[in-house]
């Protein structure tokens, strides 16, 4: 067989998840001519850009301007996309070794990161995950309900997408009529009858995960004002220690915005947005009906731990803090592909620097690789999937020059494609996505929206036929 | 970000040898997993020391029988441990300042893995070019 990476025998790669890190991969992997590559990239949902059509908030759409960055790499003459295409179900992995040499997955975190405490299932309590894939317009998560004629709403964990769920939930019914927010969504939290909302700190101030730019946005919502008590964030003296010796400005900074808020007055906007600090769930209770209608708090004080790092632990304080909608936003997790070894710790695919591992013997499974979020975890912005691909390609890449890649018994795109064609007839192919994605912008001018997203899989279709 | 977010890609390695083991074998370890320290553990899987590269080479330096002692004659015991939930901010704060070169993880008393400063300055550095990035298509994509 021909050496794979030349122009007699590409190298064949098939990467699972279109979002970010598919596209940075796919970058990485044909913006160089030592190789020859191919790339075909799949996604479960017919639509490309993972998180940054459905995790992103649609009041921040200069951000999916990077969407630009991607179609880029999409019109490159070796890339190719399959829509609507799920690895698992449609394609197994037997079916890939069978046509490509390598095998990148990067599928993301898929699921939410348990609390783990008792209530968490009441009626009332969600992930975050699932309201942001609502109002998102996730074709699996439209028939999502929130009840949101209840009069407070409790998120826990004070990271971006807990800092999205609150400001989401604060926004006007104008402001919102502004995005490209899921029609059925827009229509639900217009008759919100929401007055306050908490974000729930464990940590103090000094340790908050949202980063400046979105807490100070929350001081500046149209429809509601900010609230913070003083004494939750006035630094405690282990935090005060940490910032002065890290010299942080970013975290100073944060601190100093989150001071600011603390001597505000309430100006009489219609919503409240309460963050709080140094606080724990410990228990959601429910009523009769298995509802929820209040949580237990516990206040937590920091400790060090060895390497100076703070964390939190319960006093012996607690308090009640009703609420009839709660969103727990502690994080996302990836979930386990058929066939692929996990790491249940971390939630991601077992791997080293990339190359996918044998769980028993810890060395590389020849072929296979991930990168992304299913690599190292749901942490980081758009951008960081970058280097992160770039690390598992060159692994790609040198595993090639060593010969170790798989041996396909049909290394060419036409045969890739036919089997495509036979399991999933109706695949959409990035023509027809960008088709699509024509359509939804010039149904958003009509509105004054940046776009109306198609919702339903049936719906992109038809509209595709038409 | 923190130590997790390391070790999930590390494939949850962590090297160990035992304090009874001779230099030479754990120079071999070094040499085959290619890592520049090892974690010494008890019985029941605890870190009692470290044992680096350095402290070899240091002992070498004035003691030519260096390859017939134990691990647990010239290791470090005075081991500093992270766990998975410390940030890489004040990780790395501690490391530099405390001139550590590797930081065994442990969880529930029990050693989950291992970083290096190295590990942690890479980690950061890709956050902050990450960030950059991210910034840059949002000013220029308008
Ligand atoms: C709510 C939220 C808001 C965010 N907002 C911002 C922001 O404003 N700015 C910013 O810089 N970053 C933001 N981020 C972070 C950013 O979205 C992530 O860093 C990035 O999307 C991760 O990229 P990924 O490609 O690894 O995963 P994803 O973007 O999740 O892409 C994974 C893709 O894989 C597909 N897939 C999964 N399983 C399969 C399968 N079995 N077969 C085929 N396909 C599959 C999925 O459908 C998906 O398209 C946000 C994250 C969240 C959760
Ligand atoms: N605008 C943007 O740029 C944007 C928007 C959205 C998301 N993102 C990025 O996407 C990534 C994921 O965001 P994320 O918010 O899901 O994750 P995150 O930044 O890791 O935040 C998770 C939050 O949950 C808290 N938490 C975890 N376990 C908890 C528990 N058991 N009880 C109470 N609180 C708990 C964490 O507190 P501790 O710190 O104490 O663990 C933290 O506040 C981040 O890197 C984020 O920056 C960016």
């Amino acid at each position: 067989m021909a050496q794979a990476g030349t122009q007699a025998q590409p190298l064949r790669v098939a990467i699972i998840g279109a979002g970010p890190t598919g596209y940075y991969a796919a970058d990485h992997l044909l913006r160089q001519d030592r190789v020859t590559v191919e790339v075909d990239m799949f996604d479960r949902l017919p639509t490309p850009y993972g998180l940054v059509r459905l995790g992103v908030a649609p009041d921040h759409q200069k951000i999916k301007s990077v969407t630009a960055a991607f179609d880029k790499v999409a019109a490159h003459p070796r890339f190719r996309f399959f829509g609507g295409v799920e690895f698992g179900k449609d394609l197994t992995l037997a079916d890939l070794r069978a046509h490509y040499h390598q095998i990148l997955y990067c599928t993301g975190a898929q699921t939410d990161r348990r609390m783990g405490i008792p209530g968490e299932d009441l009626r009332g309590s969600h992930p975050a995950t699932e309201f942001v894939a609502w109002y998102n317009g996730h074709p699996d998560y439209t028939d999502a309900e929130f009840d949101l004629s209840v009069e407070r709403a409790v998120v826990v964990g004070v990271g971006n997408v807990a800092v999205d769920v609150a400001r989401i939930l604060c926004r006007t019914r104008e402001e919102l009529a502004a995005t490209d927010i899921a029609d059925y969504a827009l229509e639900a939290l217009s008759r919100s009858r929401i007055r306050e909302v908490y974000l729930l700190g464990r940590r103090g101030p000094a340790q908050a995960a949202f980063t400046n730019p979105e807490i100070k946005e929350l001081g500046e919502l149209a429809g509601a004002d900010i609230k913070v008590r003083p004494e939750e964030v006035e630094l405690d003296p282990l935090s005060r220690a940490a910032v002065a010796k890290s010299q942080d400005r970013a975290t100073t900074k944060k601190v100093e915005i989150l001071q600011g808020y603390a001597i505000r007055r309430p100006t009489g906007k219609p919503r409240t947005l309460i963050v709080r600090f140094l606080v724990s769930p410990v228990e959601l209770i429910g009523d009769a009906s298995g509802r929820v209608v209040k949580m237990r708090l516990v206040r937590n004080e920091l400790f060090a731990t060895p390497t100076g790092a703070l964390q939190p632990r319960p006093t012996s304080q607690s308090e009640e803090l009703p609420a009839g909608l709660v969103f727990r936003s502690v994080g996302y997790r990836g979930v386990p592909l058929p066939g692929v070894p996990f790491n249940e710790s971390w939630g991601v695919i077992l791997n080293d620097k990339g190359r996918v591992l044998d769980p028993d013997t810890k060395q590389p499974v020849p072929g296979e690789y991930a990168a992304g979020w299913i690599k190292r975890g749901p942490t980081g912005v758009i951008g960081t999937n970058k280097p992160d691909a770039a690390e598992t390609v060159q692994c790609m890449f040198e595993d090639l020059a060593q010969g170790a890649v798989l041996q396909p018994r049909h290394p060419d795109a036409a045969s890739a494609e036919a089997l495509v064609r036979q399991r999933r007839p109706h695949y959409v192919s990035y023509t027809d996505w960008l088709r699509l994605d024509q359509l939804e912008v010039a149904r958003g001018r009509a509105q004054g929206r940046p776009r109306v997203k198609f919702i339903q899989v049936e719906e992109m279709l038809a509209a595709l036929r038409r | 970000m923190n130590i997790a977010s390391i070790l999930a890609k590390k494939g949850d390695k962590a090297y160990t040898v035992r304090p009874d083991q001779p230099i030479r074998e754990a120079l071999g370890l070094l040499a085959k997993h290619n890592v520049g320290a090892l974690i010494a553990v008890d019985e029941a899987g605890h870190p009692v020391g470290i044992l680096s590269e350095r402290d070899v080479v240091r002992e070498a330096a004035k003691n030519e029988r260096v390859f017939g002692m134990k691990v647990t004659d010239i290791m470090t015991r005075d081991v500093i441990t992270g766990s998975p939930h410390d940030d890489l901010m004040t990780v790395a704060h501690t490391m530099t300042e405390r001139r550590i070169r590797h930081l065994p993880v442990v969880d529930k008393g029990r050693l989950i893995g291992i970083v290096s400063i190295g590990d942690i300055v890479k980690t950061q550095r890709d956050k902050y070019q990450g960030e950059l990035d991210t910034l840059q298509a949002q000013v220029l994509g308008e």
